[in-house]
């Protein structure tokens, strides 16, 4: 069983590049000084390497913020648009990460599951009437819960191949292959860094726990991202590795007070979920 | 404590015929304790005045505090002559920049390079210390406390509250009170106030009863259309600043470049007759302008 070191990840995801559109994107946003403010802001949500690199920023401990930055939005109200523009722009400037690894692993499909999997998330929590200043938080949940999975595709992609192979063979949860093969699940890996980075205490449970069996103190955040995960693959919207489809539980029943099927159907035409996500990755 | 302004000017300084009132020079507020220690408030081209002042009125101790690093606000740093005087300490204070990831100490390490600069940074006799400060943490010195809060400008900016001898100041550097980015049809816009809300309660609590604030009012309500994220503000932004803490005087500082000392007491007066209740008095700031408390 090989071992990652939590310090070497750390290390190595410094210097991991962004996705090459939405670094594109940014590299031509910024050249333009009457680029809009909400047009920057949505390029950063829709890349969840940018994300992550720029609230790790606004957390660290320097800014001894009173509460922990979740989105971009709120990062934008606090140390204001051209920081975060700048922030974006030497995020581009490592370069892109590259289409084809040596993992095998599809990152346009992953960024699909993700993207997809945020917007499913921020629906499902809107639908329980959250308050409108936690909404973007369900979004970046979406967003961040797979990280580790390209972490672990750039860092230690020999032994992810083999876990994305096992796990499609043997039908069984990507999370419990990676374990057996790495020491370590995608979950487990997107918590150590969330916490090296000062992230919010609940969005480093909810990326830890993104999975109904491994869920313990259930929140509402924990709830949504774990359905919307489960609606995003069940409807195929891109793929992140794992070919299980979890069953729901009773107690997420009870709380959207319908089953998965159920759900999915209220939730109305959800192909323009998938549409929104791809509009965003190919824009 | 007692307060004087060394400039008063925005973005460039401006000497000229049309800016002798006023004064033409940009950024820097002194004020002395009681104590007899010198908080000094940005760097731009009026420190050299100040520096010239201090040969004669020697301070007990010199803290620089930097609102941020744009050049109106340091660039008279290497002409401030307390930074070449053997047996001087000059402490200054600044934020981190979160893209550069470096402290205040860049501002003066970046102008006194051999290309824009004949002294090198090591050349200095003065004892010169930096500190890196954080929102919302204090700093005292002597009987002053000065407490920072970030505003928004296109670079970290601090505000400064300076609370010393029973009365208290606030400074703003350069600053333009948020706006939504998003139109009121967009899914994302009720948030995006939410978080402006919630950041305007927080300025209005930095503020709160202090007996002056000096706040950047580059622009008329008018001019700001044309303005707007540039990273300032409005004479009627910093009145409902003002009404909202319940400020004792209001200084509109930050004077927009090409506004001459005429057309400044035009805005002026027109803001008097617009606002005839005020609970506070409206002061232009003008370079040798001293305020005792």
């Amino acid at each position: 069983m090989a071992h990652i070191h939590s310090e070497e990840l750390i290390e190595f995801v410094e210097t991991m590049p962004a996705f090459p559109k939405s670094v594109q994107k940014i590299l031509q946003l910024t050249s333009d000084v009457n680029a809009s403010a909400k047009e920057i802001v949505a390029v950063i949500e829709s890349d969840p390497i940018m994300t992550v690199k720029i609230l790790k920023v606004i957390n660290s401990a320097f800014y001894g913020l009173p509460q922990k930055i979740t989105s971009i939005q709120r990062a934008v109200v606090h140390i204001g648009l051209n920081t975060i523009k700048n922030l974006a722009l030497s995020v581009a400037a490592i370069g892109v990460l590259k289409p084809q690894n040596k993992a095998g692993f599809n990152t346009h499909d992953f960024l699909l599951h993700s993207l997809t999997t945020a917007a499913l998330c921020r629906m499902l929590a809107e639908r329980v009437d959250i308050d409108p200043s936690e909404s973007s938080d369900f979004f970046v949940a979406g967003l961040l819960h797979d990280f580790g999975k390209i972490v672990f595709a750039e860092f230690d992609p020999v032994n992810f191949k083999q876990a994305l192979e096992k796990s499609a063979e043997e039908n069984r949860p990507l999370h419990e292959v990676e374990t057996e093969l790495m020491g370590i699940n995608h979950a487990q890996a997107g918590k150590i860094l969330a916490e090296k980075w000062n992230l919010s205490p609940v969005l480093i449970d909810a990326i830890n726990h993104h999975h109904y069996a491994d869920r313990i103190n259930k929140t509402l955040l924990k709830d949504c991202l774990c359905t919307a995960n489960q609606i995003s693959k069940k409807l195929q919207f891109g793929f992140a590795g794992n070919p299980i489809i979890e069953e729901t539980t009773g107690e997420i029943i009870s709380r959207f007070e319908l089953s998965l099927d159920d759900l999915i159907t209220s939730l109305g035409d959800l192909a323009r979920v998938k549409s929104e996500a791809l509009s965003l990755m190919n824009s | 404590m007692k307060l004087r302004f060394w400039g008063v000017r925005g973005s460039i300084a401006t000497p000229g015929p049309t800016t002798v009132k006023y004064g033409g020079n940009t950024t820097c507020i002194s004020i002395r304790t009681e104590n007899n220690d010198l908080i000094i408030l940005d760097a731009g081209t009026g420190i050299h005045l100040l520096g010239q002042h201090l040969l004669k009125h020697p301070a007990k101790s010199t803290h620089l505090f930097i609102t941020h690093t744009h050049w109106d606000h340091i660039q008279g740093l290497p002409f401030f002559s307390s930074l070449f005087i053997p047996g001087n300490k000059v402490k200054i204070y600044g934020g981190l920049d979160p893209v550069t990831n470096e402290g205040i100490e860049r501002a003066l390490g970046v102008q006194l390079q051999y290309s824009y600069f004949p002294i090198r940074e090591a050349e200095l006799n003065a004892h010169i210390e930096y500190s890196t400060l954080k929102p919302k943490e204090s700093v005292s010195l002597g009987g002053a406390i000065i407490t920072p809060t970030l505003l928004s400008h296109p670079v970290l900016n601090f505000g400064y509250r300076i609370d010393c001898d029973g009365q208290s100041l606030f400074f703003s550097g350069d600053y333009e009170p948020l706006f939504n980015i998003y139109n009121p049809e967009d899914h994302e816009f009720e948030e995006y106030q939410f978080f402006i809300d919630q950041k305007q309660q927080e300025i209005i609590a930095a503020v709160k009863d202090v007996d002056a604030l000096i706040i950047d009012s580059s622009y008329t309500a008018e001019e700001y259309e044309n303005k707007k994220g540039w990273g300032h503000g409005t004479y009627t932004g910093a009145i409902q600043l003002a009404k909202a803490a319940k400020v004792k005087k209001l200084f509109f500082t930050h004077h927009e470049p090409t506004r001459s000392d005429e057309q400044l007491e035009q805005i002026y007066q027109k803001l008097v007759n617009e606002n005839p209740e005020l609970p506070f008095e409206m002061v232009l700031a003008k370079e040798g302008c001293d305020m005792v408390f």
